[in-house]
């Protein structure tokens, strides 16, 4: 999933500065399941954001939303009718959320209340970890099962540089991606594996691109 | 025009045990101290490192540097990491390096921007350090840029170094990485500073089991210690050295803790010459530059060819 995580009030007090009314919409897909920006925690952002723009003596009004997932234009279209009266919309939805809003309603100003942060899953509660690089191009075939482009803080693809030690990459406290790959390679008796020279990736199949589409012609519906 | 052939690679041919040092470029645009430097120590080294932004803190970089040893009479070795360079801005400086008379390249992934002076800076890792001399390669025995693309004319033709570190984990990785950094092109190696003499000596042991020291010159780095509370501190502190106890005691208990660290350099030298497979020694003196020739005469490996 996409792993989110709630910035700084003082910085969303300050993205609403001006604004009277306010639609907070949270999100029913990742964020929700990595308790950023669900329906319950646009509720408590939201009586957060009144009390304390009730202290400020600037009192905030606000209406809450919580869509399926904003991701998707069906959902994003319910917001039409909420619209009514509103400054601002609040999302708390990842990046990509944000933009379906915003461009689904050219003419509402919408402003993100997390910051977007990685591809990634549930350790334990209350910990999340990074697992994919979204390169474009998986090479986990060829690591074991263990990514090397997003977990080595290099993104080394051919084994881990000089300052890997005891399991622990030099960058603190990560563990040594290569490590990992290496205790799996070597359990699995294909530690040769690990003698090809993994030749330059191709990063235009990353961001490095430009934004990247994908097109499905067996699914596309004219198609 | 610069002779084609690195003068160090030469040394290596003849079978000369090489002697190698370090220069940290400064943190300002003024080249003078490292021609000083270089005019200092010619006589008792063959080639000398220029580090390239090391601990990701800016400095005068290591082509600029290269270009005042030149300058200087010297014969320099520079360092090239991944870090902040993409394969077009890494090629581009190489052909830039190579037309002002450069003919030794030491390619490295570089220590993380987070241990630097800009930790907000975005590292670019494009290319890994083997795939970094896998290019180096190409460019000079295939005349092909990374691309594909063939270079027409004035192919550079580096002596191409990389560095193996004995002393990071896992271990045993440790000699099939310096085996796939070999396969890549690498045609001379320097190691990370050796203070766990054993478990140098292992490293050594698998390396020539696998025939690697007949297949690159393999150079011993050393680092004098100047005080204990150095040695300490890179006991501590520094990911992938090793520094024994033992060295962190006999320099607590030295008088004259500077001289006991030269005393110990130097002995490590005469050491690391008996193990076969090792072709030359690289003394890592960073900010102590004015010591080497001291070690190195210490050594008894005086005169230089």
């Amino acid at each position: 999933m996409i792993v989110a995580e709630a910035k700084p009030l003082e910085e969303i007090l300050e993205s609403l500065q001006g604004m009277s009314k306010v639609l907070v919409v949270g999100c029913g897909g990742c964020v929700s399941v990595c308790l950023a920006g669900g329906e319950k925690e646009a509720g408590i952002l939201a009586s957060t954001l009144r009390m304390k723009r009730e202290l400020m003596g600037d009192p905030l009004e606000t209406v809450e939303e919580t869509l399926t997932r904003q991701c998707d234009p069906e959902y994003v279209q319910q917001l039409a009718k909420k619209l009514e009266g509103i400054d601002c919309v609040l999302s708390l939805a990842c990046g990509v959320g944000v933009q379906f809003i915003a461009e689904q309603f050219p003419q509402t100003w919408v402003v993100p209340a997390l910051n977007t942060k990685f591809a990634g899953a549930t350790i334990e509660h209350g910990l999340w970890e990074e697992r994919c690089g979204l390169c474009g191009e998986c090479v986990l075939a060829r690591t074991g099962g263990v990514c090397p482009v997003i977990r080595c803080a290099k993104s080394l693809l051919n084994g881990p540089c000089g300052g890997s030690q005891n399991g622990k990459c030099e960058v603190k406290p990560n563990e040594c991606a290569w490590q990992l790959i290496y205790n799996r390679m070597s359990e699995l008796g294909r530690l040769e594996l690990l003698l090809d020279v993994a030749g330059a990736k191709d990063w235009s199949k990353s961001r490095d691109g430009g934004p990247r589409k994908m097109v499905r012609e067996d699914v596309t519906i004219d198609g | 025009m610069a002779e084609e052939k690195s003068k160090l690679q030469s040394l290596f041919e003849q079978g000369e045990f090489a002697v190698t040092c370090e220069i940290g470029p400064p943190k300002n645009a003024q080249g003078d101290g490292i021609r000083k430097h270089t005019e200092h120590l010619n006589p008792f080294v063959d080639a000398v490192n220029l580090t390239d932004n090391q601990t990701a803190i800016v400095r005068l970089s290591s082509i600029g540097a290269g270009v005042h040893v030149l300058a200087a009479g010297g014969e320099p070795i520079i360092q090239m990491t991944t870090r902040d360079r993409n394969r077009i801005a890494l090629q581009s400086d190489l052909l830039g390096a190579y037309s002002l008379g450069v003919r030794n390249v030491l390619c490295l992934s570089g220590d993380h921007q987070s241990f630097g002076n800009h930790q907000g800076a975005k590292n670019v890792y494009d290319l890994d350090s083997i795939q970094l001399i896998e290019t180096v390669k190409d460019m000079r025995d295939a005349k092909v840029f990374q691309s594909g693309e063939v270079i027409k004319q004035g192919e550079p033709r580096f002596f191409i170094g990389a560095v193996a570190n004995p002393f990071a984990d896992p271990f045993e990785f440790r000699v099939l990485r310096l085996e796939k950094k070999i396969r890549a092109g690498a045609q001379f190696i320097q190691t990370q500073c050796i203070f766990d003499m054993e478990r140098f000596e292992a490293f050594m042991d698998l390396a020539r089991k696998r025939g690697l020291h007949q297949q690159a010159y393999i150079m011993a780095g050393v680092m004098p210690i100047k005080s204990a509370k150095a040695a300490k501190y890179m006991q501590k502190n520094v990911s992938g050295m090793l520094v024994p106890d033992g060295i962190v005691e006999r320099m607590s208990k030295a008088e004259d803790q500077p001289a006991e660290g030269v005393k110990l350099c130097i002995e490590q030298i005469k050491h690391l010459r008996t193990i076969p497979g090792v072709r030359g020694v690289h003394i890592m003196a960073v900010a102590w530059e004015e010591i080497v020739p001291e070690i190195v005469k210490g050594a008894g490996l005086l005169p230089r060819p």
